[in-house]
C-alpha cells in the first residue's frame, strides 16, 4: 500500500502547530538559566541562581520527597490491585466483566474538579484531609483506571495457547500464571506501573483539593507558587521535572512502545 | 470459556474455586471504587440540597436555596455562558491546529512517525502547571510576545494574560494532545487509494482535501471535539492561572465556593450543572455520530 506524499503546505501547516504545541515547554528552558529575579523573557543575564534556589527552598524539597514517596506507594498499590483485577475480568471473563471493566475505570470520565470536590466533602468528614492517607486513597482512585486499562491490554493481547500448553502439560492454575503468564505481561505491567506514578506524581487537581498548609505535593507548590510569585524559580523545577519524565518515558518505551500505552 | 480451558486438566479445583476467586481478585479493586468513587459522587448530590447557615456551617436540614440562587441569579447564567462560549471557541481552534498535526502524522511513516507521536504525547505527561506556566512566560507583558513587539517598536505591551485571550491560548495548546488521538483513531478510515482517485479524476489537490478528506475525518472531529469541550469546561487550573482570578467560569467557581468560601452545598450544585453541560454535549455527540454515520 503505497502512501500518498504529503503536501508542502501541508508540512508547513503541520511545523507551525508543533511549534506552538511545543512553546511552553521550550521557553522555560532558557528561562530557567535567568539571572533576573522576576520572570521576564528573554532573560537580560544569565546564571544558575534559580537551580541554587530549589536546594535552599525546603518547601519544594520537602513536597518533592513527598511526591516521590506518595507516587511510589501508590504505584506499588496500583500494581497489586489491578494485576489481580485484570486477570479476573480478561483471563477468568465472568459475566458483567464489561460492565464491571467501566465501573472500574468511571472516575477517568467524571471531571477531576468535580471527583475532588466530592472527595474533599467525604474525606473531610473522615479527617482524611491534608493528611498522607487521605492523599493516597485519593491518588489510588484515579491512577488504578489507567493501570487496569494498560495491564488488561497487554494480557488480552497474549498468546493464550503458551498458557494453555502449560496447563495440559499439568502446570496448576497458580503456577501457569506466576511461571508463563506474569512473565509474558511484564511489559504491560512496566508500562502501567510508569503510568500510574507520572499521574500521580503529576496530578494537581485532586492533590489540590486534598493538601493543606503544612502537606503539599510538587505540583501544587508550584501552582501555589506561580499563583503568588512571578520568578524563574518554578522554571528551574520545570525543566528537572521534564528531564525526570524523559527516563520514565524512555524507560516505557523500550519495555512496551509509549504509543501503545496511550492508543493501544 | 478461557477459564474453561485453562482448568481443564485439573477439573475439580474449577468448578467451586471459579466464580469464589473471581469476588477474590475483584475485591480490592470493588472496594477502592466503592468507596473513592461511588460514595462521593452520590454524596455530591446530596450535599448540594443540604442547608447551610451564613457561617457556612451545615444545619443538617434540606433545602433547594442553592438550586434556587443557581436558577434564578443572572450571575450564574452567565458563568455558564462564558464557560460554554468559551469552551466551543477553545473547541475550534484546537481543531485548527491539531488537524494538520494528525494528517501529517497519519500520511508520515517508520521511525519519524514514531518520533513525532512521542512528541505530541509527551507534553500530556507534564504537568498543566509547568505548561501554564510556560505560556505566562509568552504572554505576561514581560514575556516573549511582548518583547518581541518592543523590539519592532511597540510601546505599550499588548495586554495577552489575565484575560480570557490568554486562558483560551493556554488551554487550546493543552488541550491539543487529547485533539490529535482522538483525530488519528478517526482518520483509519481514510484511505491513500480514495485520495487517489480522486486526484486522478482530476480534483485539484484543495477538493480532495475539501471533498475526500474531510468527510471521511468527520467522526474522528466529533469524537475529539467532544473530548476537548468536556475538558475545557471541567479545567481551572490553566484559567486560574492565566486568568489571574478575572476569568470567571464554572470551574474556578467551583474551586472557589468549595476551597474559598467553603460553600460545599453551592459548589456541589455547579459541580452538577458542569456534569449536566457535560450530558448535553455527550447526547449532541450521539445525534450528531447518528447524522455523519
Amino acid at each position: 500500500m503505497d502512501e500518498r506524499p504529503v503536501s508542502p503546505f501541508l508540512k508547513f501547516c503541520a511545523a507551525l502547530a508543533f511549534v506552538f504545541l511545543l512553546a511552553p515547554v521550550l521557553v522555560v528552558v532558557p528561562l530557567s538559566f535567568s539571572g533576573e529575579v522576576f520572570l521576564s523573557f528573554p532573560p537580560k543575564s544569565w546564571s544558575l541562581r534559580w537551580y541554587e534556589a530549589i536546594g535552599q527552598n525546603p518547601k519544594m524539597l520537602d513536597a518533592f520527597l513527598f511526591s516521590l514517596k506518595l507516587a511510589a506507594a501508590v504505584t506499588i498499590t496500583d500494581l497489586i490491585v489491578a494485576v489481580p483485577a485484570a486477570y479476573a475480568l480478561v483471563r477468568l471473563a465472568p459475566r458483567g466483566a464489561e460492565a464491571m471493566t467501566s465501573l472500574f475505570t468511571a472516575p477517568l470520565l467524571l471531571p477531576t474538579i468535580v471527583l475532588g470536590l466530592a472527595m474533599l466533602i467525604v474525606f473531610a468528614r473522615a479527617g482524611l484531609l491534608a493528611t498522607p492517607q487521605g492523599l493516597y486513597f485519593a491518588h489510588l482512585v484515579v491512577t488504578l483506571p489507567y493501570a487496569l486499562r494498560v495491564v488488561s491490554t497487554a494480557l488480552s493481547t497474549l498468546p493464550i495457547a503458551v498458557e494453555e500448553a502449560a496447563a495440559t502439560l499439568g502446570a496448576s492454575p497458580l503456577t501457569v500464571f506466576r511461571r508463563v503468564t506474569l512473565p509474558l505481561m511484564l511489559p504491560g505491567i512496566v508500562a502501567a506501573g510508569a503510568l500510574s506514578f507520572l499521574v500521580s506524581f503529576d496530578e494537581v487537581v485532586l492533590s489540590l483539593f486534598m493538601s493543606g498548609p503544612r502537606l503539599s505535593t510538587l505540583p501544587v507548590e508550584m501552582y501555589r507558587h506561580v499563583e503568588t510569585r512571578a520568578d524563574p524559580l518554578v522554571a528551574a523545577i520545570s525543566v528537572l521535572l521534564v528531564l525526570f519524565t524523559l527516563v520514565i518515558v524512555v524507560v516505557v518505551d523500550r519495555s512496551l512502545g509509549l504509543a501503545k500505552a496511550f492508543v493501544k | 470459556m478461557t477459564a474453561a480451558v485453562l482448568s481443564a486438566p485439573i477439573g475439580r479445583e474449577a468448578a467451586p474455586g471459579g466464580p469464589m476467586l473471581v469476588a477474590l481478585l475483584l475485591a480490592p479493586i470493588a472496594v477502592l471504587n466503592a468507596i473513592g468513587f461511588l460514595l462521593p459522587v452520590l454524596n455530591l448530590a446530596v450535599m448540594s440540597f443540604q442547608e447551610v447557615q451564613a457561617s457556612g456551617a451545615m444545619t443538617g436540614g434540606w433545602s433547594t436555596a442553592k438550586w434556587q440562587a443557581v436558577a434564578t441569579d443572572s450571575f450564574y447564567w452567565e458563568l455558564l455562558g462564558n464557560s460554554i462560549r468559551t469552551s466551543l471557541v477553545i473547541t475550534l481552534l484546537t481543531l485548527v491546529v491539531s488537524y494538520p498535526i494528525a494528517l501529517y502524522l497519519h500520511r508520515s511513516t517508520g521511525l519519524w512517525r514514531s518520533l513525532l507521536l512521542v512528541l505530541v504525547i509527551s507534553p500530556l505527561l507534564l504537568s498543566a502547571v509547568v505548561r501554564t506556566y510556560g505560556w505566562i512566560a509568552i504572554l505576561s507583558d514581560q514575556g516573549l510576545v511582548n518583547a518581541a513587539l518592543k523590539a519592532f517598536g511597540a510601546r505599550e505591551p499588548w495586554r495577552l494574560m489575565f484575560n480570557l485571550t490568554g486562558v483560551t491560548i493556554g488551554l487550546t495548546e493543552i488541550l491539543i494532545p487529547y485533539m490529535i488521538l482522538a483525530l488519528l483513531a478517526g482518520f483509519g478510515r481514510l484511505d491513500a487509494r480514495v485520495e487517489e482517485a480522486a486526484a486522478t479524476l482530476g480534483a485539484p489537490p484543495f477538493k480532495v482535501f475539501w471533498r475526500v478528506v474531510v468527510p471521511l475525518s468527520l467522526p474522528g472531529v466529533a469524537l475529539g471535539s467532544l473530548l476537548t469541550f468536556v475538558l475545557a469546561v471541567s479545567s481551572f487550573i490553566t484559567p486560574k492561572l492565566l486568568g489571574g482570578g478575572r476569568v470567571f467560569l464554572l470551574a474556578t467557581e467551583v474551586y472557589d465556593q468549595s476551597i474559598v468560601n467553603l460553600d460545599w452545598p453551592l459548589a456541589a450544585t455547579l459541580s452538577i450543572v458542569v456534569l449536566v453541560v457535560f450530558g448535553v454535549a455527550i447526547a449532541l455527540y450521539g445525534r450528531i455520530l447518528k447524522s455523519v454515520g
